[in-house]
């Protein structure tokens, strides 16, 4: 951190709540955050502060023939206007293949494309500026079918050599085998929006030596800092950055928004400048979930054994790639579920086009195939007569099972043993007559029913994801931990640059380092990037690699201690522990206390954590010694009430059951696994983004909706842990599967209750009283 | 123009005052007090829920002028002394708070709730909040937070008007 940081830039959490691994302690932040003292983004000040503003494309696909900024320039209280030209170095960025412009040059590729910035005294004047920036448009075609872009070498190019993003096929066995049951289908999935509360938001503030820190909420320091360093033409050491307060994040900061914007007008302004969107420019501004259509086929012997799976999967990826290579990775590695099949063959596209870019959101690139692949389950058990749940745990992957690429899983694979599980989950009461209350039914306090035309349908869902990145990807994590005596008391200083976004991994860091090093005190220090990179908070990773790279720098520190005791008693380092603030020997009990072995010094070391290795997906055939470091794994039941004369859902219960390995923080999985479960049925009845020729209709709270506290029923939760041998404490991510397995749960429990196909999510009234039967 | 208002039973006075601004703005940029949150400006979240003349408001929705001369209560004056006041106890202890981003509204309808209704339902709990979004914990923990704000919320009540009997 600058000496000239601004006002609200984070500080040490030094809230510290006794518990260890495996325990609950409460959050570190939760005071802060409960008095409205948490520091987040969008809260920065600074004396003298400017305010900035992004002027965006009106048009999805357009030539730009002019820019005139002077009568913006000549506003009273603007102090820059800027556009391309002013990018002081590489006017791309992206995650995996650099391709977007900072600022558009003489094309933009979405409606939503930044193309100007404005630096103003207040940020009225700042919209009011932008208005009065003149950009003449030659208006395109856009192109909106991904499933044209694929195939359609008509259409024009998107980008240089093509609009194929990546197309990745997996084989496995007999890619033509046949079989006596056949059941396919073609399945879509519209767009969701991460939704993270706390819109994107940063303060940048010019440095001395010419560099800038900038204090942001992100997912990716080290990334962000990449990324932006190459924009400003500055070398990385220049760019500084700290993490303020996220407002959640979902996977939607994982790319850049306010980062190079916000620096290049406090470089060119030198005075800070601050950037908010509101949340219709959050809308655009960030990426979003990969809408996808889907063709399955399922073969199976009239036992109900599964022979094999086809399936073509197109992702709509945008007008950008951001992470579309990685979701065409894990939608077809991942594209036949938790299931053991012999024949395989996905075919999996993701491509550009002039829609909103689409990337990283929870459950990456898993989210869309589960809708297909579960309710293929559901329509093979259909057509063998068999219940559903005994379909998928007959064809359940386990321990020592093989993926489709080849991967034989050497850890736990609980997968029939969830399903079991949880349909053994208490069920609600069913409606009597007269229910109690008008509010537990579909249409609520609307009073559109009072019990008429309601029937009750419960469908379960299954999933896999893997968790860390894959397919070759180091994603390592660094931490530095610092114990010294401070007020006769030994304090430890956890300092790493993994994002926390509300999950609670400042939680997990506290206990493990409670834990390792014996010590009840355990600060946080602020994300920052004066420490080494820690990856992404994202894939479900963080507590693995994060947390295993804070007990591999705790362990470093032990050792500095032990040797120093064992040196001095003569006793065997092997013998040797710390607890309760004392070193203790297992032969001749309390050796010393911490406060007398360590005295004046300060023992900090800094160490990382490198998951095993993963290798790259053969191009033609899909097949890898190990794609993937670990995969999770849930399933869902849910119970729900339909209206069916209006189509009107009301989720009655949604029950998970989840192996998380070990669960750090048993509260905290629960936490994640609510959540999770709420978005996934966000997705299954609400949530979509309208795209109408490439134009997003609803970028707002009013037109986009997501579950509130009415929508979100009551949930039984059965966590279970099997541990990975492979894997710190043997955890296994938690964020990512309850958003996946929920949502096909939903849906299948609206197809029993309808008997409707419902082949789009999410679910609308349209669709379940349509006059179209399963 | 000069606008002045009293905050947390703070009397407070913002000069150059934008006929444009909202009440949230001039809480949070102009007085110090970012506590309360602004997540979607059009009074769908309830982020920047204040308690206006005693009455919860989406702050985004009020124009600055219209707070001229009323009380305004925000997350900032929940605290009881150094300490957390009992519906912020309940959040942190029930794991109700995430990314937190939404607490501080909820916290405020909360404290609404608790103070109206002895002993909410869920029903009435859910009908209550369901101005507040959060994205973060899917409700159940905030549902048991509420809870046992009520509860504590009613047993301190109870305690202190035996007092006052005795």
């Amino acid at each position: 951190m600058s000496d000239h940081a601004p006002a609200r830039s984070p500080q040490d959490l030094d809230d510290s709540i006794a518990g260890g691994i495996g325990e609950s302690p409460t959050r570190p932040d939760g005071a802060l955050k409960v008095r409205g003292e948490y520091a987040y983004a969008s809260d920065l000040w600074a004396e003298d502060m400017l305010w900035g503003a992004t002027l965006r494309s009106p048009h999805p696909y357009a030539r730009i023939r002019s820019i005139d900024i002077g009568p913006a320039l000549a506003t009273p209280g603007v102090y820059a206007v800027l556009t391309h030209s002013d990018v002081p170095g590489e006017n791309l960025y992206g995650l995996k293949i650099v391709d977007q412009p900072v600022l558009a040059v003489d094309v933009v590729r979405y409606r939503g494309e930044a193309v100007a910035l404005v630096a103003a005294d207040h940020p009225e004047t700042a919209r009011r500026a932008m208005e009065r920036i003149e950009v003449d448009y030659e208006v395109l075609e856009p192109i909106t079918d991904p499933e044209l872009a694929a195939h359609d070498t008509t259409l024009p190019e998107l980008h240089p050599g093509g609009n194929v993003v990546r197309h990745q096929p997996i084989v496995k066995g007999d890619p033509e085998a046949s079989a006596d049951v056949v059941v396919s289908g073609l399945y879509t999935l519209g767009m969701q929006d991460q939704a993270f509360l706390g819109p994107e938001a940063g303060l940048a503030v010019p440095a001395p030596d010419g560099g800038v820190d900038l204090y942001l909420a992100t997912q990716d320091l080290h990334s962000d800092r990449k990324q932006t360093a190459q924009a400003l033409g500055l070398p990385p050491e220049k760019v500084r950055m700290t993490m303020s307060g996220v407002g959640g994040a979902f996977g939607g900061r994982e790319d850049l928004s306010i980062q190079v914007h916000c620096s290049m007008l406090a470089l060119h302004t030198g005075k800070p400048v601050k950037m908010v969107y509101d949340r219709e420019e959050s809308f655009h501004g960030h990426v979003h979930r990969h809408p996808a259509k889907m063709y399955y086929e399922h073969g199976a012997t009239r036992d109900g054994d599964l022979v094999y799976v086809r399936a073509t999967l197109y992702f709509d990826g945008g007008a950008y790639a951001s992470k579309t290579p990685v979701v065409v990775g894990n939608g077809t590695t991942l594209g036949i579920g938790p299931y053991a099949v012999p024949n395989v063959r996905i075919e999996g596209w993701g491509l550009y086009t002039n829609n909103p870019p689409c990337g990283a959101m929870r459950g990456l690139g898993a989210v869309q195939p589960a809708l297909a692949y579960e309710a293929q389950m559901d329509k093979l058990a259909d057509a063998l007569g068999m219940d559903p749940v005994e379909v998928r745990i007959r064809n359940a992957l386990s321990q020592g099972g093989t993926t489709p690429t080849g991967q034989v899983l050497d850890y736990p694979a609980p997968v029939a043993e969830l399903l079991d599980r949880v349909r053994r989950l208490p069920l609600p009461a069913e409606h009597d007559s007269a229910p109690a209350d008008i509010r537990d039914l579909p249409g609520g306090a609307s009073n559109t029913t009072h019990g008429e035309g309601v029937v009750r349908g419960i469908g379960y869902g299954v999933c896999i994801k893997n968790i860390c990145y894959a397919e070759g990807a180091d994603d390592y994590s660094t931490a530095r931990v610092r114990l010294q005596i401070i007020g006769g008391e030994p304090l430890a200083v956890v300092h790493t640059a993994a994002a926390e976004v509300g999950q609670g991994l400042v939680t997990v860091q506290q206990q493990i380092a409670r834990t390792e090093l014996g010590v009840e005190r355990v600060n946080i220090h602020p994300n920052d990037t004066d420490v080494g990179p820690a990856g992404s908070s994202s894939a479900s990773r963080q507590t693995y690699v994060t947390g295993g790279a804070v007990r591999n720098a705790c362990e470093a520190v032990r050792d500095v201690l032990l040797q120093r005791v064992a040196a001095r008693s003569g006793e065997s380092i092997g013998d040797l522990s710390l607890s309760g603030g004392k070193v203790v020997s297992s032969a001749t009990g309390v050796l010393a206390d911490l406060a007398d072995v360590i005295g004046d010094d300060v023992i900090e070391e800094t160490r990382e954590y490198h998951h095993r290795e993963t290798y790259p997906l053969d191009e033609e055939l899909g097949t890898s010694e190990r794609a993937q470091v670990q995969h999770a794994f849930s399933a869902h039941r849910a119970v729900v009430d339909v209206d069916t004369e209006l189509g009107l859902v009301k989720v009655v219960q949604l029950d998970c059951s989840q192996d998380v390995g070990k669960a750090m923080n048993p509260e905290a999985v629960i936490g994640q696994i609510q959540g999770g479960s709420a978005q996934g049925l966000g997705l299954a009845v609400m949530e979509e983004i309208r795209v109408d020729g490439g134009t997003i209709r609803n970028a707002s709270f009013t037109d986009y909706l997501i579950p509130t506290i009415l929508d979100m029923p009551p949930m039984n939760i059965d966590v279970i842990e099997r541990a990975d041998p492979n894997s710190p404490y043997g955890v296994r991510g938690v964020g990512e599967p309850p958003t996946i397995s929920s949502t096909p749960a939903v849906v299948a429990a609206i197809r029993a209750a309808t008997g409707k196909a419902l082949t789009h999510t999410p679910v609308a009234p349209e669709h379940i009283i349509a006059d179209i039967p399963r | 123009m000069r606008l002045s208002f009293t905050v947390n039973g703070r009397q407070c006075e913002a000069d150059d005052v934008w006929e444009g601004e909202s009440l949230l703005y001039v809480l949070r940029e102009r007085l110090g007090l970012p506590g309360s949150k602004n997540a979607c400006e059009q009074g769908e979240c309830g982020s920047c829920t204040v308690y206006l003349d005693g009455v919860p408001a989406c702050a985004c929705l009020v124009a600055a002028g219209q707070a001229a001369g009323r009380e305004v209560g925000t997350v900032e004056g929940l605290a009881e002394g150094d300490g957390l006041g009992a519906v912020q106890e309940s959040f942190v202890e029930a794991g109700a708070v995430q990314c937190g981003f939404c607490t501080p509204g909820l916290l405020v309808a909360t404290d609404d709730l608790v103070n109206r209704v002895p002993h909410p339902s869920d029903a009435e709990i859910r009908e209550s909040l369901a101005g507040n979004l959060c994205r973060c914990t899917g409700y159940e923990k905030i549902m048991d937070a509420v809870r046992l704000a009520a509860d504590r919320r009613a047993s301190s009540e109870a305690s202190r008007s035996g007092k006052t009997d005795a």
